[in-house]
C-alpha cells in the first residue's frame, strides 16, 4: 500500500477531480504541467530562495524542553509561526505564484476562512505584481477584521461570499465559480491539500519542505532523521500533509491527526470530520465531508476559524480509512487551554489551530524516549482577540 | 425508444426549461412540470437542489438554498414525481449534483428513475471518465441517458470525444461562465455556436446558459436543436408564482 497518490490522482479511494466541463481546461492544464514545471531547475531554485530569503526558511525544529518535561517525552515544535506572513500557508502560496507566472497567469484569486491563506495569497500577489482577489465569507470578514485589512493594505481585492452559510465552503463555492467565469487568464491557488487533483498533491509537494527540514534538523538534535511522533492539527490538512510528507511510508513512525471537536463531537457544534464525515464530494474532490444523510454539506463550527471546513483533505481520508495515521479529536477548551500552557511554559503564543495539536498532550501518553515532533503551523497574533475574549484578558 | 431521442427527431427547435424542485415552494414540483409541458415546452430540466452547486450562479443559487430550508430532498422528490407519467409525456430530465446522488446510492437512483419515467440526467460533477469507467452501466441498463456538457473552452478533440460517447444531445455552455449571467449574446457567442455547428456532430447540440427571452432563444436555436432556459424561468417563478407560467413560454416563443 502507498500513502501518496497514485498515477490516477487518488490516494487509495479518495481524491479525483469531479468538476464540471466548464473546469476542465484549467484544471488539465495545471494537471499536465504542475510536475514538469516543479521538476524544472530553474524552479526549484527560485522556490527555495524565496523560502530561504523572504519566507525566512529553514524554521527552526524547537526542544521545547519545558512543555517535554511536563508531558515526560521529547516534544520538539515545528516552527512553522516564525514564517512571514506568521503561517505555514506561505510556503505553498509561493509555489503556487511560481506556478501561477510559469503558466501565464496574471489574475489570481484564492478563498479563505480565517484570513491567512487570504494574507499569504495577498503577500505573494503584491510580491510578483499580480492581481489578486480574495473571497471570503461576509461572516468571517466581520469577525477576522484585521486580517481583511491586511490584504487591503497589502493590494488585494476582499470580495465578500453572501451565498449559502457564508463561510469558508461558501468562499470556496465562489472562488471555483469565479474561475469558472474567468477560464483563460486566472490562476485559482487553494489554500490547502483539498480540491481537484492535481491541487491535493501539488499543495502537499509545496509544504513538504516542512517534513524535508525536520529530517536533517533531527538528526542534528538527536543523531537520527526519524521521529517516533508526527502530530499536527486538520483543517483541510495542509500543514499536516507538510509535515507527514517525507514520512508518509514508513509506518514506524507514528502519525497523528488533529481535528476541531468545537463544543463536543455531538453536541452539533463540531469540525471532526472523520467522526461525523462519510465518504462524498465536495469542491471537486471525493473525500470524507460533513453531511446529511441526503448529501448537502453541512456546516462545521470549531473556536478556529482554520480548522472550521467541512471536508479534509483526500490524503487525510485515506490515512484515517486506512489506518495509518490516528484522528483524535479536541474540543475548544481542551485547545484553549493548550494554547495558554504554551505561553506560560515556552513564551509561544501559538494560532488556535495549533492549540488543538498541542492538546494531544493531555489525550495522549508518550514514553519519555519517544520523539514526538509536532507541527506548530501558525503564532497568536490573528487570534488575540479570540483569546482575549475567552480568558477575560 | 427513450423520449429525449423521439422528441430530438420529430420536433423542430426545441425549448427546453429548467426549474429547481422545491421552489417556490415544496409542493410545486408537478403543478410545474404539468403547465410547462401544458404551455407547450418541449423537455423539462427537474433541478434536484443542492447546498453547493458550484457551476450556478446567484438566481439558481437562491432557489436551492430556498429549496433546501422547504424541505426538498432526494426522497421528497421522488415521492412527488411518483405518478407524473400519468399526466406528462415530454421527456423529463434530473439535473443535480453529484453527492446527493452519491449518498442515495447511484443504481438505486438510477433505479427510481427508470421506475418513475426519467429519461436522462445531468450531472455536472460527475466527471466524463468516472461515468464511463464506473457508471455507464448502469445509467444504461436504467435506460437513462447521461448528457454531457462542452463550453467555449473544450478543445475540438474532447468535443468529438463526449460526442462519441453521447446519445441524446450535447449540452452547450453558452459561454465561459456560471448559470445566469450573460445578458445576450455577441459575436464571440455566435462564432463558437456556428463551429460547433460546423463539426457536424452526431448528436445534436442544446444551447444553454444565458438564454433568457424571445431574442437569445432565437440566435442560440439559429445555430442549434434548442435551447434551455433556467435563471430566467426561476426569476419568473419568484415574481410570478406558478400562476402564469403560460404566459413566460408564449414570451420565449412568441
Ligand atoms: C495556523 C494555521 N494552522 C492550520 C490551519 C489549517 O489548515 P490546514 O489544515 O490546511 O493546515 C490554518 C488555516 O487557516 C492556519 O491558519
Amino acid at each position: 500500500m502507498t500513502y501518496n497518490i497514485n498515477e490516477k490522482g487518488y490516494y487509495g479511494e479518495f481524491g479525483g477531480a469531479y468538476i464540471p466541463e466548464m473546469l476542465y481546461p484549467n484544471v488539465e492544464e495545471l494537471r499536465e504541467n504542475y510536475l514538469k514545471i516543479m521538476a524544472e531547475p530553474e524552479f526549484q531554485k527560485e522556490f527555495n530562495q524565496l523560502l530561504k530569503d523572504y519566507v525566512g526558511r529553514p524554521s527552526p525544529l524547537y526542544f521545547a524542553k519545558r512543555l517535554s518535561e511536563k508531558f515526560n517525552t521529547k516534544i520538539y515544535l515545528k516552527r512553522e509561526d516564525l514564517n512571514h506572513t506568521g503561517a505555514h500557508k506561505i510556503n505553498n502560496t509561493i509555489g503556487q505564484i511560481l506556478m501561477a507566472k510559469r503558466l501565464g497567469k496574471h489574475r489570481i484569486i484564492a478563498e479563505t476562512g480565517a484570513g491567512q491563506h487570504g494574507v499569504a495569497t495577498a503577500t505573494v500577489c503584491a510580491l510578483m505584481g499580480l492581481e489578486c482577489i480574495v473571497y471570503m465569507g461576509e461572516i468571517d470578514i466581520a469577525r477576522q477584521a484585521p486580517n481583511v485589512a491586511r490584504m487591503k493594505m497589502l493590494g488585494a481585492t476582499v470580495v465578500p461570499a453572501l451565498s449559502g452559510s457564508r463561510t469558508l465552503k461558501d468562499a470556496t463555492n465562489e472562488a471555483i465559480r469565479d474561475w469558472i467565469n474567468n477560464p483563460v487568464d486566472t490562476h485559482y491557488i487553494i489554500g490547502s491539500v483539498v480540491g481537484p487533483h492535481p491541487y491535493p498533491d501539488m499543495v502537499a509537494r509545496f509544504q513538504a519542505v516542512v517534513s524535508e527540514e525536520i529530517q536533517w534538523q533531527l538528526q542534528e538534535h538527536e543523531g537520527k532523521t526519524k521521529p517516533d511522533y508526527v502530530v499536527a492539527c486538520v483543517g483541510g490538512g495542509s500543514n499536516a500533509a507538510g509535515a507527514y510528507y517525507h514520512f508518509l511510508e514508513d509506518t514506524n513512525i507514528k502519525l497523528i491527526a488533529v481535528e476541531a471537536a468545537g463544543k463536543g463531537i455531538h453536541s452539533g457544534e463540531s469540525a471532526a470530520t472523520s467522526v461525523l464525515g462519510k465518504e462524498g464530494i465536495i469542491h471537486g474532490s471525493k473525500t470524507l465531508l460533513m453531511q446529511t444523510p441526503d448529501g448537502q454539506i453541512t456546516e462545521p463550527y470549531s473556536i478556529s476559524a482554520g480548522l472550521d471546513y467541512p471536508g479534509v483533505g483526500p490524503m487525510h481520508a485515506h490515512l484515517y480509512k486506512s489506518g495509518r495515521a490516528q484522528f483524535i479529536s479536541i474540543t475548544d477548551d481542551q485547545a484553549m487551554k493548550a494554547g495558554l500552557e504554551l505561553c506560560q511554559l515556552e513564551g509561544i503564543i501559538p494560532a488556535i489551530e495549533s492549540s488543538h495539536a498541542l492538546a494531544v498532550f493531555e489525550q495522549k501518553t508518550f514514553l519519555p524516549e519517544d520523539v514526538v515532533v509536532l507541527s506548530l503551523s501558525g503564532r497568536g497574533d490573528k487570534d488575540l482577540e479570540t483569546y482575549i475574549n475567552y480568558f477575560n484578558l | 425508444m427513450n423520449r429525449i431521442n423521439k422528441k430530438i427527431q420529430e420536433s423542430k427547435k426545441i425549448l427546453s426549461i429548467y426549474f429547481t424542485a422545491g421552489y417556490p415552494k415544496t409542493d410545486d414540483t408537478v403543478n410545474i412540470i404539468q403547465n410547462l409541458e401544458k404551455s407547450g415546452v418541449d423537455m423539462i430540466e427537474i433541478g434536484l437542489p443542492f447546498s453547493d452547486p458550484l457551476a450556478d450562479g446567484p438566481t439558481i443559487q437562491a432557489s436551492s438554498t430556498q429549496a433546501l430550508k422547504n424541505g426538498m430532498t432526494t426522497e421528497v422528490l421522488f415521492k412527488q414525481l411518483k405518478d407524473i407519467r400519468e399526466s406528462v409525456n415530454i421527456p423529463l430530465i434530473i439535473m443535480g449534483y453529484f453527492n446527493p446522488i452519491l449518498q442515495y446510492g447511484v443504481e438505486a437512483f438510477c433505479k427510481k428513475c427508470e421506475e418513475i419515467g426519467i429519461d436522462g440526467l445531468i450531472i455536472p460533477d460527475l466527471p466524463v471518465d468516472v461515468y464511463n469507467e464506473k457508471y455507464k452501466a448502469t445509467f444504461e441498463k436504467h435506460g437513462l441517458i447521461n448528457v454531457f456538457l462542452i463550453t467555449p473552452q473544450t478543445s475540438v478533440e474532447r468535443i468529438r470525444f463526449i460526442d462519441s460517447i453521447s446519445n441524446g444531445f450535447i449540452y452547450m455552455v453558452s459561454s465561459a461562465s456560471v448559470t445566469g449571467s450573460q445578458s445576450g449574446f455577441g459575436d464571440e457567442q455566435t462564432n463558437y455556436f456556428k463551429r460547433i455547428a460546423d463539426m457536424n456532430l452526431k448528436n445534436p447540440q442544446i444551447i444553454g446558459f444565458g438564454i433568457s427571452d424571445n431574442k437569445t432563444f432565437l440566435q442560440a436555436t439559429q445555430f442549434s436543436k434548442g435551447a434551455i432556459i433556467g435563471s430566467a424561468f426561476i426569476k419568473h417563478l419568484t415574481k410570478e408564482g406558478v400562476t402564469k407560467i403560460n404566459s413566460f413560454v408564449k414570451s420565449i416563443l412568441k
